[in-house]
């Protein structure tokens, strides 16, 4: 087990390696580079610069040097310093920015997820349990409209019944007067009523494809021979529900975290637009639109961590629950 | 508590006052198109240590009515009307069929009054819990055990039922064990509580016949000692004859006989009844047909002739240097038990696999001597049209999605043989060839019944006027009554086409009845060939006595078991007991 775990980790650094080579390439695929996004950015509000400034704006960048040699400075830069350069378009260092945003980012993430699975898991059990009962059929009504609403129109349609219908503050994750001040219990408070917006609106997609997907595994489960066993033993039926059937339909959820730790940072980007909120998925367009290349390679190479580091959680995870993968 | 014969017996009832009485018990399916009777006012009753065989053939209702005892029905079906009336010790009396089958008193009697084994051991058993955890969960749920006393409970279980090292054992998974000692734990599971009724839902069909013997040894010593009755489920007349005291005998749901073993063997009223019995002495000797043909030609030159064939995975040897020969028209019979390599020989002949060493000589038609290990290419191809196969599992072997006419047409369309009407009119023929009407030719596999499917397969695999057949345990999924209509079938077929055929079967019975020479396999290696008179009745080779001993004789006049014994491989390496290879704890 320690050895798998050590091989994997091991294996982590070439591929590490390999996608932030090809984030950075990608990035500087397009044509041109920030100075032109930037003055093309001038140029719209009438101010002109010349062919010097913009020569000297690029050498300030490091952008007149080969890629190979920009890269070779920023991976060097991160592996001795820490250091992800600095954002162009914000003129802070990158990882300053990405942390600052990641705290809520992390809230966000984590409560939409609790009430996803708070709520699927259960819903998915019964709707399989009592197949083809009203219940179920309504829970299956339910599930396909949430899968078949896109999540930003979900987004606009809530919050015009919020703001017109209840006058609710919507839009961001804190009031104004809150925005930049520091953290007290007034603004725990102002976050929370902020908060379910998002929250509902993110939860209610995931939710209808989870309990698809939980009614599915128990349904594969239910009729098992082992579940029949268990029953000929005595056991209430609740009892031997929780302990077999739902203990093996539970395995394909935990071969969901490989890819949710990845989707804190990019997931939801529309919705975190139209709602306005403080998170990294608007950074992260932001930085690709402007060409904002340590930012986004910052943010591209942060995912591919993420999900190595997700994906070998989840099968650690997963042979630590399944004998069957531990041990054959 | 090491031994068997120490566990105190429950308190037993009043002499002459059955255990479990069933009256006129109806369980119904509620279907789409209405009703269907799965069990159709059924009565008979258990006396207490005791055993009575509920027997019939696919879809008689025999499981239905062991699930209905413990109201554990499968969805949607339930007891319509009828009475289960369970006496216990006590004196008090209890109807089972008026509880409701979530109730609180049904789950009392489950797992310590009656409890239940079934058929498939693996998947019986769950398998992420250990089986220590799986056996003390009764015993704290019945008999609320502390943790510490479940665990030493279910060690000396696990000792009764003769699993080795059984501290070790406890905290193993279903899938560490084999097969037999999956079915071992599951008893184990049943008995934990001493139920008065122990309910067996064929709990040795997935077994081989040697580990079949083990296990029914085994719950007879526990009944003797336990003095519990046993209601056992099964479709094996051989099984019955040596077990049971009285015997039901099931059909579409209703109970076509009931009384004790010895007049259902020797004095059978039904005519269902007799058909059962007698399609299993027919397998106690050489069909009919066999016996009016004319001797083989036994100087012919083979047509076929395997030489030292090997086939290893990995480490392991699946066929370890077998050699055999198989003469025009002949039937050879492989027989051998699970993982002996019976089925990696008949692939290998077919070339699914690429043997690892060895020659396969095959005589084509014009005289000409190829080796089947080494073709490739056209030639392969070529060949493969004159070797055809016939599988096991009559479901899975056919594609839901084609009609009939589509498979059975296929080869001849996809070698460019025929095409059009006059694939339509060689599709009717060989429809026709293997006795089934060929107005259902457009019809799905889903329309067709097991045996049904089996001729279906059978009429893809003499598509092409093949020369070799290998049937690969063609009629193990089949009914009895079934199985003699097909394999008769391919007996007459081979004396029409001249077919030779390699028959793999784990079913000496079928293999007497069939085959003209035998070869009987173990662990990859070919340990006996002769006649197959010779080898199914006074066979040479200690693994082929052994193995015929083990086979239940379908008659209750004969069973003394003093005979029967394992084989014990004479080998330097010591065999693991009880942990299949490979699946040891890293």
């Amino acid at each position: 087990m320690l050895k798998f775990v050590v091989k994997r980790l091991f294996w982590m650094i070439p591929s590490l390696f390999a996608v932030s080579f090809l984030a950075f390439v990608l990035i500087q695929l397009p044509p041109g580079d920030f100075v032109t996004t930037y003055i093309a950015t001038l140029a719209s509000s009438n101010e002109v610069i010349d062919q010097n400034t913009a020569a000297s704006l690029r050498e300030r960048f490091g952008l007149d040097q080969p890629m190979l040699i920009q890269y070779f400075k920023w991976i060097w830069g991160i592996l001795t310093r820490g250091d992800f350069g600095i954002s162009f378009e914000w003129q802070q260092p990158v990882s300053g920015l990405i942390w600052e945003r990641m705290a809520l980012t992390l809230i966000l993430a984590l409560v939409s997820l609790i009430a996803t699975w708070a709520l699927a898991l259960p819903i998915g059990v019964y709707s399989a349990v009592k197949k083809y009962s009203i219940g179920d059929y309504t829970f299956t009504a339910f599930t396909f409209f949430g899968l078949s609403i896109p999540s930003f129109l979900l987004a606009l349609v809530l919050m015009y019944v919020a703001a017109v219908e209840f006058g609710a503050d919507v839009g961001g994750l804190f009031s104004p007067e809150y925005e930049t001040a520091s953290w007290s219990l007034a603004k725990m408070y102002d976050l929370l009523t902020h908060l379910w917006l998002p929250v509902a609106i993110l939860a209610i997609s995931s939710t209808a494809s989870l309990i698809r997907v939980m009614r599915a595994n128990m349904l594969d489960e239910l009729p098992k021979p082992y579940v029949t066993t268990a029953r000929a033993k005595g056991l209430s039926e609740f009892r031997l529900l929780i302990k077999y059937p739902l203990r093996i339909a539970l395995n394909p959820f935990i071969s969901t975290i490989a890819w949710l730790l990845p989707n804190l940072i990019s997931g939801s980007v529309v919705v975190a637009i139209v709602l306005n909120l403080p998170t990294a998925a608007p950074l992260l367009l932001q930085s690709l639109m402007a060409q904002d290349m340590y930012l986004a390679g910052a943010f591209v190479l942060l995912i591919c961590a993420l999900t190595l580091i997700g994906s070998l959680i989840s099968d650690i995870l997963l042979a630590l629950v399944d004998p069957r993968i531990r041990l054959e | 508590m090491t031994d068997i014969l120490s566990i105190a017996p429950r308190p037993s009832i009043a002499p002459g006052k059955p255990l479990l009485e069933v009256k006129n018990l109806v369980t119904e399916f509620a279907l789409r198109t209405g009703a269907f009777r799965a069990v159709d006012d059924l009565s008979f009753s258990i006396e207490p240590g005791k055993t009575l065989c509920v027997v019939g053939e696919s879809g008689s209702g025999k499981s239905v009515t062991a699930r209905s005892i413990l109201q554990i029905i499968d969805s949607p079906g339930e007891i319509a009307s009828g009475s289960i009336l369970l006496h216990r010790p006590d004196g008090t009396s209890l109807d089972l069929a008026k509880l409701d089958p979530r109730s609180r008193a049904i789950r009392s009697v489950r797992g310590r009054d009656i409890a239940m084994i079934f058929q498939e051991p693996m998947s019986s058993l769950s398998p992420v819990h250990t089986v220590g955890d799986q056996i003390t969960e009764v015993l704290r749920l019945h008999l609320n055990m502390s943790k510490a006393q479940a665990r030493t409970e279910a060690i000396s279980l696990l000792r009764q039922v003769e699993i080795p090292d059984p501290e070790k054992a406890l905290d193993r998974y279903a899938f560490q064990y084999s097969g037999g000692m999956r079915q071992r734990a599951m008893i184990a599971m049943a008995l934990a509580c001493k139920p008065q009724l122990l309910i067996a839902d064929e709990p040795t069909t997935a077994l081989d016949v040697t580990t079949q013997a083990e296990i029914l040894d085994l719950i007879k010593r526990l009944q003797q000692s336990t003095g519990m009755a046993v209601l056992f489920i099964t479709h094996d007349m051989g099984v019955v004859a040596q077990i049971a005291d009285d015997v039901l005998v099931m059909h579409h749901g209703v109970a076509k006989e009931y009384g004790p073993v010895e007049q259902i063997f020797h004095a059978p009223q039904d005519p269902y009844t007799r058909m059962l019995i007698g399609s299993v002495l027919k397998l106690e000797q050489k069909a009919e047909i066999r016996l009016a043909r004319p001797p083989l030609d036994t100087t012919a030159e083979p047509i076929l002739e395997i030489r030292n064939l090997s086939m290893h995975f990995g480490e392991m040897k699946a066929l370890n240097d077998v050699s055999i020969a198989l003469l025009p028209g002949e039937t050879l019979g492989i027989v051998g038990e699970s993982g002996s390599g019976k089925t990696t020989m008949g692939r290998s002949i077919m070339r699914l696999y690429d043997p690892t060493g060895g020659e396969m000589l095959y005589r084509r038609a014009d005289g000409k001597v190829v080796d089947l290990a080494k073709l490739g290419g056209a030639e392969l191809k070529a060949a493969r049209r004159e070797l055809r196969m016939v599988f096991q599992d009559p479901f899975g072997s056919l594609n839901p999605r084609m009609t009939v006419a589509q498979v059975i047409g296929e080869p001849l369309l996809v070698n460019g043989i025929a095409r059009g009407k006059e694939l339509d009119e060689r599709v009717c023929h060989l429809m026709d060839q293997v006795g089934l009407d060929p107005a259902g030719r457009e019809r799905y596999p889903h329309a067709f019944s097991g045996g049904q499917r089996q001729r279906i397969g059978i009429a893809r695999a003499i598509t092409l006027n093949p020369r070799i057949i290998v049937a690969d345990e063609a009629t193990s999924a089949l009914d009895v009554s079934v199985r003699f209509q097909v394999l008769d079938l391919l007996m007459r077929l081979q004396d029409e086409l001249g077919l030779a055929y390699i028959f793999i079967s784990h079913d000496i019975g079928v293999i007497r009845y069939m085959c003209d020479r035998v070869g009987v396999m173990y662990r990859g290696r070919l340990v006996e060939v002769g006649e197959a008179d010779k080898v199914c009745n006074a066979p040479d080779h200690p693994y082929t006595q052994a193995l015929i001993s083990a086979i239940p004789r379908p008659d209750p006049r004969d069973r003394d078991r003093s005979g029967r014994f394992r084989y014990i491989e004479p080998s330097p390496y010591a065999e693991p007991s009880n942990v299949k290879n490979g699946s040891t704890a890293r």
